[in-house]
């Protein structure tokens, strides 16, 4: 296998695991606890280093892992005492942590190789030069293989758990009455993320892996209602953003990571703009129809008051619509032909009169 | 003589980083009482990170390294991240805290793009990132005491004149809005002020920790008082106990970098405060639980005691 293949292959791999709890933190309007984990695991990575002076030792993993889970117990905690709110309590909780871990790196680990930019920023241009090796055949990149299993790990865990991990995200308290645990797949959940946020920060870092785990389920999240459907997006999006990301960066020789960072925004900028019914693209056409329709209902419904009247003439006349309706003269003109053409009214001469279909409109908009 | 000298000197050094860090801390201490009575708390650390890459296109586009143009560039981009967050969560569904982590994490990654790409033409060095991620307080000079004292002051002198729409702001922002105050244009100006508290901050504490000097003396101040008045004032003076007592800690031995010192500091008032603090404290809690259990014991046991009596 050549080095592109590994590295995007690791990079498909890592943005699909970190998706997919991904959907479930942001449903859960928890996105930012996966900032907090990650931040806080460093003092646990800190302290596993000491023990194994080996960056790629699974009792690492084990270790952050288990920060990661105290930092949702610490929060909590501090939350249960009700005199601090659940983003201050974050807020507080994951730089207090982080500095332990950076004041233990700079006193004590000076002249080893832990080097704190490894650990914020990762780098994926590395990551298949460590590879596994058996019975003299290479096997492939090591990250390769932890990636892999967080990945089936995150997919059996959310398969195996869907419909209780659905029920306790949309209706804790139903999942509660029913005797469906909330508790204990809201702490299954924050495991999982602990461990695939360990497993993601060796090649994208402690930040960046932020950008895996809230952009694509957000940006599936503009795209439909279905859980199911959010899940299957977001992987693709994740896949989208990783592959494009890597193309970026070695196009411009750039980070990595930072480049699929970058596609994520753009990915989700362009998914805003030009979505069906929730882009903005489709926003601002809806608003402009709108303002058409209504002012066309207002035309009718005039025309519709005096129908038949003797001061009917006069207030039909096209030429002086806009002082009976306070409107400006251009801006009515352009209503009239708005009507026109959708044959709510029509003119003979100067005078403008209702057709069938108008009339309807204007009774319909007045009964309402 | 020389040894004395020698000791004037970094006193002097000391005093200079300490004062910078009292001023900080108060900058920050007193504007992240809004945030954190807003329950924007985590706002400061998006902002922190979405600065980055101002700071490189700063860079990029005037070849120099001052201080001044830096902090303007990492302004404008955080500015710029503040009003991406705000107008998405106006325009979509999606929700807040989802919207913070996304803008917090590509615009850092953007950041990490330019970085590298300055770096390959070969015009800085690894070390810029390394400040701007964990700060540097020790490098803290008279002129940038001077800079943050005047930034930071009018930024101050500003949250003083819209005192009263700031607060209604923060405690009721409906009523604010129906009797005619331009709520987006006080929310704009308010995070305005909280950006230039974090783009200060950032030469002390760092991008990382940049969120806790705005939550924690404002989470500290919040337990001793109900007043807004007193909380911003508790508020700044915790930022700068924390900021002048991390600075002392960190200066008695070697290698105990600056800025966590501070944050743990702050952290360490934060649990203090949670503890003891007068009405609202655990402690007293505790105590007051106690107290009323053993009042409502002894009253029991009297009540057996005179119908035991009774009914002999």
């Amino acid at each position: 296998m050549n080095e592109h293949l590994d590295i995007q292959l690791i990079a498909i791999v890592t943005a699909v695991a970190c998706a997919l709890p991904g959907v479930f933190l942001v449903l859960r309007r928890m996105t930012l606890m996966s900032d907090a984990i990650s931040h806080a695991i460093l003092p646990g990575i800190v302290l596993a280093f000491f023990l194994t002076e080996s960056l790629s030792s699974p009792l690492l993993i084990l270790a952050a892992a288990g920060t990661g889970v105290l930092t949702v117990l610490l929060v909590e905690l501090l939350q249960r005492t009700k005199l601090v709110k659940e983003d201050a309590a974050i807020g507080l909780t994951f730089p207090a942590l982080f500095s332990i871990g950076v004041i233990l790196i700079s006193r004590f680990a000076g002249n080893v190789h832990l080097d704190m930019d490894v650990v914020l920023l990762g780098e994926l241009a590395y990551a298949p030069l460590n590879r596994l090796k058996a019975f003299g055949y290479d096997l492939g990149p090591i990250a390769l293989y932890v990636m892999g299993t967080i990945l089936v790990l995150n997919t059996v865990f959310i398969f195996v758990f869907y419909k209780e991990l659905k029920l306790a995200t949309f209706d804790a308290s139903l999942a509660a009455a029913l005797g469906f645990a909330p508790t204990l797949i809201h702490y299954g959940l924050m495991t999982l993320v602990s461990v695939t946020t360990v497993g993601a920060f060796d090649a994208v870092g402690s930040i960046l892996v932020v950008a895996l785990i809230a952009g694509p389920p957000t940006t599936a999240y503009l795209m439909t209602d279905k859980l199911s459907l959010m899940l299957i997006l977001s992987a693709i999006i994740g896949s989208v953003n990783a592959v494009s990301g890597y193309w970026l960066a070695s196009l411009f020789d750039v980070s990595i990571a930072g480049a699929i960072a970058t596609m994520t925004l753009i990915v989700f900028g362009l998914i805003f703009l030009t979505v069906p019914n929730r882009g903005l693209i489709a926003i601002a056409r809806r608003d402009a129809r709108q303002k058409w329709e209504f002012a066309q209902t207002m035309l009718v419904i005039h025309l519709f008051n005096h129908e038949g009247l003797p001061e009917a003439e006069a207030e039909s006349a096209i030429a002086d619509l806009h002082e009976h309706l306070s409107w400006d003269p251009t801006f009515t003109n352009q209503v009239v032909r708005y009507a026109l053409n959708n044959r709510c009214v029509s003119q003979d001469e100067r005078q403008l009169t209702l057709t069938e279909q108008g009339r309807a409109i204007a009774q319909q908009a007045l009964v309402q | 003589m020389e040894n004395l000298s020698a000791l004037i000197r970094l006193d002097y050094t000391l005093m200079i980083v300490g004062i910078g860090a009292a001023l900080l801390g108060t900058v920050s201490g007193a504007l992240g009482t809004y945030a954190v009575l807003r329950r924007q708390s985590l706002l400061g650390d998006a902002i922190s990170h979405a600065a980055l890459p101002g700071i490189a296109i700063a860079f990029l586009l005037t070849g120099s390294k001052a201080p001044l143009i830096l902090v303007f560039g990492a302004a404008v981009a955080g500015w710029l991240g503040t009003l991406l967050i705000m107008s998405i969560v106006r325009l979509t569904r999606i929700k807040y805290d989802s919207v913070l982590a996304i803008v917090l994490s590509t615009f850092f990654g953007f950041g990490l793009v330019l970085h590298t790409l300055i770096q390959r033409t070969g015009n800085a060095n690894q070390a810029g990132l390394d400040t701007f991620l964990f700060g540097q307080a020790a490098t803290i000079l008279e002129s940038d005491v001077l800079t943050i004292g005047i930034l930071g002051g009018v930024a101050l002198i500003i949250m003083l004149i819209f005192w009263k729409e700031l607060k209604l702001l923060v405690f009721d922002e409906g009523f604010a809005a129906s009797i005619g105050f331009p709520i987006r244009t006080l929310d704009v100006l308010l995070t305005s002020l909280l950006v230039i508290a974090i783009v200060l901050g950032l030469q002390a504490v760092g991008a990382v920790l940049m969120s806790a000097m705005l939550v924690a003396p404002a989470v500290a101040a919040r337990q001793w008082t109900n007043r807004l008045r007193l909380m911003v004032f508790l508020a700044a003076c915790f930022g700068a106990l924390a900021g002048v007592s991390g600075t002392i800690i960190s200066s008695t031995a070697s290698r105990i970098p600056t800025g966590p010192t501070i944050v743990l500091c702050a952290t360490v008032i934060v649990g203090l405060s949670i503890a003891f603090a007068p009405n609202r404290g655990l402690v007293w809690g505790r105590i007051r639980h106690r107290r009323s259990r053993s009042d409502l014991k002894t009253a029991a046991d009297g009540l057996l005691k005179q119908s035991q009596q009774r009914s002999e």
